[in-house]
């Protein structure tokens, strides 16, 4: 029999052993190439974006095509209104709608209800874009903030559904016992202890969504459109920094072009504050989404 | 299929102390980050003879089978101190291939674990990595090895098909097939038959008393009847201590120590 | 007279939200509101397939063989728009497959626990950048990149039809480059999970038979994530297939089959996010409601053969993709 130290074939197995060590390489160069877009991108974002922020562009209007000059103001603001018109129609059916599934999910309904919410998940963006501009924009003869925000809430649906069914169902049983058999109401122990007690990852959920439709600008072409001036109405065109970002960058002017990547640069910051913030909630308590 | 010519008795009828030592462990100790496993653990483990390893939940018996083939080392925060000589080797010596180890001893599970391949391939796969055979020779190895694992008969019209087909007692005697493929010394059987029906549990004993003739067999068990009828030597752990040490006769009717005897008699464990 | 002590301890029932009247209206309101997702795919697929009738009748199969787009005299063929879809993902996939899988060995086995979240995070943070913010970084970045690399590549292989074209920088190359980097984190963070949803035991029989890391992992390890691994990578082309942003903005944004990867071409996103607004004829609107109708259907196709093969390994519904 061969001893530990000398191989049966000691060539055979050097040749393991090598293959082991390539394994190894060739793993970390993946990684390393995996990551590397990101520092890229990251890089020029933050190298040219940083010129381009100044007072003027979170205080001024855009300047008429061709002059120098001026902000985003109304982008921001727009993009604000948006978020938060989006979370009226989102929120309300993603958290209740993800109670229901937790609390009484079993049964044919229940699973359609998933399986679909899956598929919506799916659907491109710029068909939710198509679902809404048919149903709001063409029967009010125009584009409007409203619809643009209902274009980005029905795309939260189904992050903030299925997170909320998630974590509900988490809350462990004894939880609940303890508060109906104090005499509480179905619906009181739901809103009174079980959701606060997975109030975090529900907020998780909440801060994921926000963060993935806060950079759409797809279906927002489609319904809220764009516009130069301060728009607070919800019945008329609304600004966003994802479309001005697309419309400045793909126009041949300088100027536009720094505070296209100004834009970006604000926009990069939100999603990295948002991602940080959603795992320092659940930081250390169960290996939840991702 | 049950043989009733090998009277299953006590391991008094076999020679005992004319049998080489195979395994030498002096003085192991193991932690797991703070809390030591095992302490200070000396024994020897006897060529082509069974030794139980008997104790309650806990106590570290299965700690110590996974020391003598480095299958420790995969948790992280794992130390080992002491000695443990294969044919006077010691195997945690820094130039020692654990791959190589783990040829000459290897290991059988408590739950049955075979590949998500064909019953062939699953008993084709060690000898593939270590380049023993291919082409017809390997076929031939796969054959000897499911033969010696008392499986060959129930499967050798099945060999392409999933090892996931086969019931729980065959799929463990697959795993006990696959382990012989590479035609090791020393063969480790952590609480083997735990998760199979009596009549399984059964025809692997009676395979034990088989492969003993060959190869060295340490199992862990928490079936003190199973423990009695199969080995010679018998160790007792205790919070990972060998409490006691000796031939399976001796531990099973006349222990020395008390806590032996309060254990083998059901006053707790 | 009841006293405060009294009315609690009385069996009666009080005021309409307690008990189980309260209870059957949480039900139906949650209920109605879960309900809502069933309307909106609903009404989604009814639109789509209704919109797009038109365009349906009048050029049946030959709006996907047919390789003229022309609003003006009202000609639709869509096979350009296909074309371009279909190889910019395929490109994609390419590139980004061999980088996942070796990077999600690397996070789910290889790594060091300390260096897990921090890589999973960056992981993370690929998947939420936005899609214009990778578009405006692929204009003014990746595209001037691109150029000369082209320029050189037509010199010396411009004899492969791949390679024959002129550099322009803009096109099939950059596209698919942008949607491959779009694309690795999908891949990376399912198959890590399919990974990591491996028994342990699996690996365990393995390094008892005295196998090295790899082939423990070339062995038992990816045989049992295999299904879940295809699935992660469906999941990615799903994901490909529908980005519309970052696509329009390198791609060049012309309905064109060339074999020339240099080539600008259009997609079926980018020809709804560009020409939308624009469409007047009722023949223009119905032609694209078609496309997105094909682009709807295949996507969700494609999501949920690539959710079977995933839950088929993993079990459960594959937390952690960000579509």
């Amino acid at each position: 029999m061969s001893g530990l130290h000398a191989g049966r074939s000691r060539l055979r197995h050097l040749r393991r052993r090598a293959a082991n060590s390539v394994m190894w390489v060739v793993a970390v160069l993946c990684v390393l190439a995996a990551i590397l877009p990101l520092v890229l991108v990251l890089y020029y974002v933050i190298a040219q974006g940083a010129s381009g922020i100044n007072l003027d562009f979170f205080t001024k209007l855009p300047k008429p095509v061709g002059e120098p000059g001026g902000g985003m103001a109304n982008a921001i603001v727009g993009s604000l209104i948006l978020v938060g018109l989006a979370s009226l129609v989102g929120l309300p059916i993603g958290i209740l709608g993800g109670v229901y599934l937790a609390e009484f999910g079993n049964n044919r309904f229940a699973w359609t209800v998933r399986f679909l919410a899956d598929v919506l998940s799916g659907v491109p963006s710029i068909v939710v874009g198509i679902f809404i501009w048919a149903m709001v924009v063409v029967p009010t003869h125009r584009l409007s903030g409203m619809a643009g925000g209902a274009a980005l809430g029905v795309m939260m649906i189904p992050t903030v559904m299925r997170t909320t069914e998630e974590l509900v169902r988490l809350v462990p049983m004894s939880l609940r016992e303890a508060s109906l058999s104090l005499g509480a109401t179905h619906w009181r122990t739901v809103f009174k202890v079980v959701l606060v007690a997975a109030k975090g990852g529900v907020v998780t959920g909440i801060l994921l969504a926000v963060s993935r439709i806060a950079g759409e600008a797809a279906p927002l072409l489609l319904t809220a459109g764009s516009s130069p001036f301060w728009s607070t109405r919800i019945d008329q065109p609304m600004p966003s920094l994802p479309v001005q970002i697309f419309t400045y960058a793909i126009q041949p002017y300088d100027d536009w072009h720094r505070q296209a990547w100004a834009a970006a640069l604000v926009l990069v910051s939100l999603v990295c504050v948002l991602s940080v913030a959603a795992r320092y909630v659940t930081r250390g308590r169960f290996r939840m989404v991702r | 299929m049950i043989s009733t010519s090998i009277a299953v008795q006590p391991g008094s009828l076999r020679q005992q102390g004319d049998h080489t030592a195979k395994v030498e462990v002096e003085h192991l100790n193991f932690y797991y980050g703070r809390f030591q496993a095992l302490k200070d653990v000396n024994l020897t483990i006897r060529e082509r003879q069974i030794t139980a390893l008997i104790g309650p939940s806990g106590c570290g018996k299965s700690t110590f089978l996974r020391a003598l083939n480095r299958m420790n080392e995969i948790i992280e925060g794992a130390r080992t101190e002491g000695q443990v000589r294969l044919d006077g080797e010691d195997i945690y010596d820094r130039d020692v291939d654990v791959v190589a180890l783990r040829r000459r001893v290897g290991m059988v599970f408590q739950r049955p674990n075979p590949f998500p391949m064909s019953v062939f391939e699953n008993v084709a796969y060690a000898p593939r990595i270590h380049g023993l055979a291919r082409g017809p020779d390997l076929e031939d190895l796969v054959e000897e090895s499911l033969k010696r694992a008392a499986l060959w008969d129930e499967v050798k019209d099945k060999l392409k098909g999933s090892a996931f087909a086969l019931s729980g007692g065959q799929q463990q005697r697959l795993c006990i097939g696959r382990v012989l493929a590479v035609d090791p010394e020393v063969v480790l059987m952590d609480e083997p038959c735990s998760a199979l029906d009596p009549l399984s549990t059964l025809r692997i004993e009676e395979l034990m008393h088989e492969l003993q003739q060959k190869y060295t067999i340490v199992i862990v068990t928490h079936n003190m009847q199973q423990a009695a009828r199969v080995s010679q030597e018998t160790g007792f752990f205790l919070h990972g201590e060998l409490v006691e040490f000796g031939p399976s006769t001796t531990i099973f009717t006349d222990p020395t120590d008390k806590r032996t005897e309060d254990y083998v008699t059901g006053r707790f464990g | 007279m009841e006293t405060a002590v009294d009315r609690t301890r009385s069996l009666k029932r009080r005021g309409i939200f307690t008990g189980r009247f309260g209870d059957g209206i949480f039900k139906w309101t949650t209920l109605l509101f879960a309900a809502c997702v069933i309307a909106v795919i609903a009404l989604l697929a009814y639109l789509l397939v209704a919109d797009s009738l038109p365009a349906i009748r009048t050029f049946s199969w030959r709006f996907l063989s047919g390789r003229t787009w022309d609003p003006v005299h009202d000609v639709f063929g869509g096979l350009p728009f296909v074309y371009g879809t279909v190889v910019s993902s395929a490109l994609a996939l390419l590139l980004a497959v061999p980088i996942s899988l070796g990077a999600a060995i690397f996070l789910s086995e290889l790594a060091p626990p300390w260096l897990r979240n921090p890589l999973s995070f960056l992981i993370e943070l690929l998947a939420a950048v936005p899609s214009v913010v990778y578009g405006i970084w692929g204009i003014f970045v990746l595209v001037p990149f691109l150029r000369p690399i082209e320029a050189w590549l037509g010199m010396r292989l411009g004899f492969v039809p791949l390679f024959s074209g002129p550099p322009y920088g803009i096109g099939m190359l950059a596209a698919g480059l942008i949607l491959a980097i779009m694309v690795l984190p999908v891949i990376i963070a399912v198959s890590r999970d399919v990974l990591r949803a491996v028994p342990v035991s699996q690996r365990e029989a393995a390094y008892a038979l005295g196998a090295t890391r790899w082939e423990a992992i070339r062995g038992p390890v990816l045989r049992y994530a295999r299904a879940g691994i295809l699935g992660a990578i469906i999941l990615g082309l799903g994901r490909a297939l529908g980005e519309t942003m970052a696509v329009t903005m390198v791609i060049g944004n012309t309905p064109t089959i060339s074999p020339c990867i240099f080539d600008p071409a259009y997609t079926m996103p980018s020809v709804l996010a560009n020409e939308f607004m624009e469409a007047t004829g009722r023949l223009h609107i119905a032609a694209l409601m078609e496309i997105a109708l094909l682009l709807f259907v295949v996507t969700i196709v494609i999501n949920a053969i690539a959710r079977l093969l995933i839950w088929s390994v993993a079990r459960g519904a594959p937390s952690g993709v960000k579509e």
